[in-house]
């Protein structure tokens, strides 16, 4: 068994005994990533990219160097290709109408899945109207994966872009994404992955991965909040419009027209989340000073057990894989008899956090059949006890609804 | 603050056996509410006799609640008038905020309780992240009154 108790003390939020099981939702920020930032708007703080005095070359080096810690951390081959945005939504918004209203036309096809967040969904719904394309999802099969075969079937020239989470925030069904990626490619299509589940998580290469872009949000993988990251292969960047004009972002500018800067401060209009992007450096360093295949391992033993054990309280069903095979940490559930939201009330009560809810998947609650499940999600700094915890408040759930 | 307090044995009552669940056949004012954040639905159907509830249905789905709130909320306002009806949910508002509701000394077994069953509620008061579950039903019973 992987041991990271001792990293509980990095988190001052942690430190009332709080079982906190809704990282999923966002994590908690480690005293590293706090006295990063801190010690950066003390001491170095200034706008980016403007000024030619001393501060704003620290300043812009900081920034710079954040996404290029970054790039190193995701396997991008070239740190351009990173680009800074308000959060994986903004991250995947950004590919719907910067390259989705460029690229799309009557009669092709976006293909999302069953299974997606809102974020990686409705944009797709937005630009399909706007396009007159069609919006078709890859389905999930009854144990909770997306149904591949489906997927080969609904493939063909028409396919433009496949939209897939790399880790659902509900069930933790980690979908095949080089798989996905390759059929998508050998049509033609782009991938787009929505990675706000999956980079936290897992080891990352976005090379191997085979994407076209991935977008994920700091404040998931112990960072701040304000900040995120769209990643694009080059070429996938150089076909995508930006989808703000401002300051920052442009070559020049005259009363009616402008030309775009360069990749990627072209998709970056205004002032950026400077702060955010040396706390989200601080995050990353933290989390390779683990390691990201121990963090995935330390996961996926949590999951492990609290499938085993949560399976035995009754009226439980596990709504996910029932094991441990491409999936993350991530536990939806519900009880007989005990709606979500008065899980969660009643597991507040014994101090474990659990999120309670459709978890912004609105359409996968109507594929289950389920109004709402609770869900716990693990991090690094979860253990055993917080599945003890958890386990005892969802008998004490049970008893006082009367479910046996 | 006790769980007992939230979760009084009236409310887990009206939350599994709801009263005046289902659909009227010909009603005369209707009105649907979602909280979009949770996702609780509920729907109201009212006819009315000489200005006064002769007949409530209420469906949806969603926690104990906001699903035992529009069942108690049914029973109180059969045969009442609309007037009537808006004085209960000024009191019932009332007894959900956190300002005014600490001063109603509000006790369901007390002789003449004007909100009867309801006032099990109070407790909510505590969980401000519930009080939009119990307010749901008279939101949408309001928006019914009004069409």
């Amino acid at each position: 068994m992987i041991d990271l108790s001792h990293l509980k003390s990095d988190f001052p939020v942690l430190s009332d005994g709080v079982h906190f099981l809704d990282s999923g939702a966002s994590s908690q920020k480690p005293i590293p990533v706090l006295d990063a930032m801190d010690k950066f708007a003390r001491t170095s703080y200034a706008n980016v990219h403007r000024g030619a005095y001393k501060l704003s070359v620290a300043s812009t080096n900081a920034y710079e160097a954040a996404r290029a810690r970054i790039a190193e951390f995701i396997g991008a081959t070239d740190s351009r290709e990173v680009i800074f945005t308000r959060g994986a939504t903004t991250a995947l918004n950004m590919v719907a109408f910067g390259w989705g209203l460029e690229h799309l036309r009557e009669g092709d096809i976006i293909l999302s899945t069953e299974i997606e967040h809102h974020a990686n969904l409705v944009p797709w719904q937005m630009v399909a109207k706007r396009t007159g394309a069609t919006l078709d999802h890859i389905p999930m099969t009854d144990d909770f994966r997306l149904d591949l075969d489906a997927y080969e079937q609904k493939l063909g020239p028409r396919v433009k872009i496949v939209a897939v989470t790399g880790m659902s925030n509900v069930l933790g069904t980690m979908p095949p994404v080089r798989k996905i990626a390759d059929m998508a490619h050998a049509y033609g299509a782009r991938v787009v992955v929505d990675a706000a589940q999956l980079v936290p998580h897992s080891p990352v290469n976005v090379v191997d991965l085979g994407a076209d872009f991935l977008a994920f949000s700091s404040h998931k993988m112990l960072g701040p909040t304000g900040i995120g990251v769209l990643w694009g292969r080059m070429d996938a960047l150089e076909e995508t419009e930006p989808f703000e004009g401002g300051g920052e972002m442009i070559s020049d500018v005259t009363l009616h027209d402008a030309t775009w800067a360069e990749i990627p401060e072209r998709f970056e209009a205004g002032t950026p989340p400077i702060i955010e992007a040396v706390g989200l450096h601080a995050a990353v360093d933290y989390l390779d000073s683990i390691g990201m295949d121990k963090i995935l391992e330390h996961d996926m033993e949590l999951t492990e057990i609290a499938l085993k054990r949560l399976g035995d309280v009754p009226g439980v069903s596990i709504q996910g894989p029932p094991d441990t095979v491409d999936r993350g940490g991530v536990i939806s559930m519900t009880i007989d008899g005990v709606h979500a939201h008065d899980v969660s009330t009643i597991l507040d009560e014994s101090g474990v956090s659990v999120r309670a809810g459709h978890h912004c998947a609105k359409p996968l609650m109507r594929r289950m059949g389920v109004a709402a499940t609770a869900r716990a999600s693990f991090y690094v700094y979860n253990t055993p006890d917080d599945i003890d915890a958890l386990e005892a408040g969802l008998r004490k759930a049970g008893d006082l609804f009367g479910v046996s | 603050m006790a769980l007992e307090d939230l979760y009084r044995e009236v409310i887990l009552d009206h939350y599994r056996n709801p009263r005046n669940k289902g659909h009227l056949d010909e009603p005369q004012a209707t009105a649907q509410g979602v909280n979009p954040l949770c996702g609780d639905e509920i729907s109201i159907e009212l006819t009315f006799e000489d200005d006064k509830v002769s007949g409530v249905a209420v469906a949806g789905q969603g926690c104990s609640i906001s699903q035992s709130s529009a069942s108690m909320m049914t029973e109180a306002i059969k045969g009442k008038s609309r007037q009537e009806i808006e004085e209960l949910a000024t009191k019932f508002r009332a007894m959900m905020s956190l300002d005014e509701g600490e001063d109603l000394n509000l006790d369901p077994d007390r002789p003449g309780s004007v909100l009867g069953d309801l006032e099990a509620l109070q407790g909510v008061r505590q969980y401000p992240v519930r009080i939009k579950c119990a307010s749901l039903g008279w939101n949408v019973l309001l928006e019914a009154l009004e069409n």
